[in-house]
């Protein structure tokens, strides 16, 4: 009983997962927008957007390490 | 997850039975030094790297054969990155992040290739690399900078109320950046390769078996494009850190 609840709770840590893609939605969607605005300033910030998109999907990842442990360590 | 394998009604295999580290040699336990397939592709993404950087640039031919310039290419999109976000200071560092975008990048993409084993799926190998860049930042820092390294936790543009509020936040911020920098690398390559693995357990049903094929080519596709931007994304990310430890001030 006690391993398909962790099972039931690493399913919910997994909607973590799928907030943190809005997030990286977001992040690329407005660069996009900015992008299509001023499309020269626009190479020199791709930078910028992986860094915004690599610290958007950090939080969807803890929520994923989250899923792991109930799956495997608890 | 080995004993789960037999279990499920549709599946031969389990998804998850790809990433299960075993001997090359024999049946044997998994020791500190036994030669397992994990060995043996990290030592192949090894070996390809030399073949890529050494056989292909000995020459240094003016006119570039193919190998050399794709040599050429990868080596000039590194020192450009250093250059554009860490400052010219960062590129002293050159080789270091070099080697682990080339080490990444190879591994991401010898997994691609069917029945291989990959390397970088495991914690255990982007915890090597990801904890390693944390230490080396660290000591750099301060190395650098001697105690003004801690001026990086104290936000001096803010409000002085603020201050300490935002130096505890920074101090966990610093601390989890390891975790999520290695974690992030594992985790998208894990999961690629395991949905890869779902789609193609599909394909034993025959009414679906086309669209299955369809969707594991357009995964594979996608893989690729994800080995990739994970490679870059690990080496950007190093850069950043590395900006931190030279210029620690806000």
């Amino acid at each position: 009983m006690e391993g398909d609840l962790a099972h039931i709770g690493a399913g919910l840590a997994g909607l973590g997962t799928g907030l943190a893609a809005l997030g990286v939605g977001n992040v690329a969607g407005n660069f996009l927008a900015g992008a299509l605005r001023n499309p020269s300033a626009a190479a020199s910030q791709t930078a910028t957007l992986f860094i915004g998109i690599a610290f958007a999907e950090a939080l969807g990842i803890f929520s994923f390490l989250v899923a792991l442990l109930l799956m495997f360590a608890v | 997850m080995a004993e789960e394998a037999s279990t499920g009604g549709l599946a031969a295999f389990h998804p998850m039975d790809q990433f299960i580290i075993k001997p090359l040699f024999g049946d044997g336990p998994v020791g500190m030094f036994t030669v397992t397939n994990a060995t043996l592709w990290l030592a192949l993404a090894v070996l390809s790297v030399i073949a890529l950087m050494v056989l292909g640039t000995s020459k240094r031919a003016t006119i570039p054969t193919r190998t050399q310039s794709v040599a050429e290419l990868a080596y000039g999109f590194i020192y450009k990155m250093i250059e554009d976000v860490s400052g010219k200071e960062g590129l002293k560092y050159f080789p270091y992040i070099f080697t682990i975008f080339i080490f990444i990048l190879f591994s991401n993409y010898l997994a691609l290739i069917p029945m291989s084993f990959s390397p970088t799926s495991h914690i255990a190998t982007t915890a090597v690399l990801g904890f390693g860049v944390f230490i080396f930042i660290t000591v750099l820092g301060f190395v650098k900078n001697g105690a003004s390294f801690l001026g990086l936790f104290w936000v001096s543009s803010a409000p002085l109320v603020l201050r300490p509020i935002l130096a505890i936040i920074e101090v966990i911020s610093y601390f989890v950046r390891p975790v999520s920098h290695s974690v992030r690398l594992a985790g998208n390559i894990m999961a690629g390769h395991a949905v890869l693995k779902v789609f193609a357990t599909f394909a034993s049903l025959a009414v679906v078996a086309p669209l299955s094929i369809l969707g594991v080519v357009a995964i594979f596709a996608l893989e690729v494009l994800v080995s990739g931007i994970q490679a870059y994304v690990f080496t950007i990310l190093t850069c950043v850190y590395l900006k931190d430890a030279l210029h620690p001030h806000h």
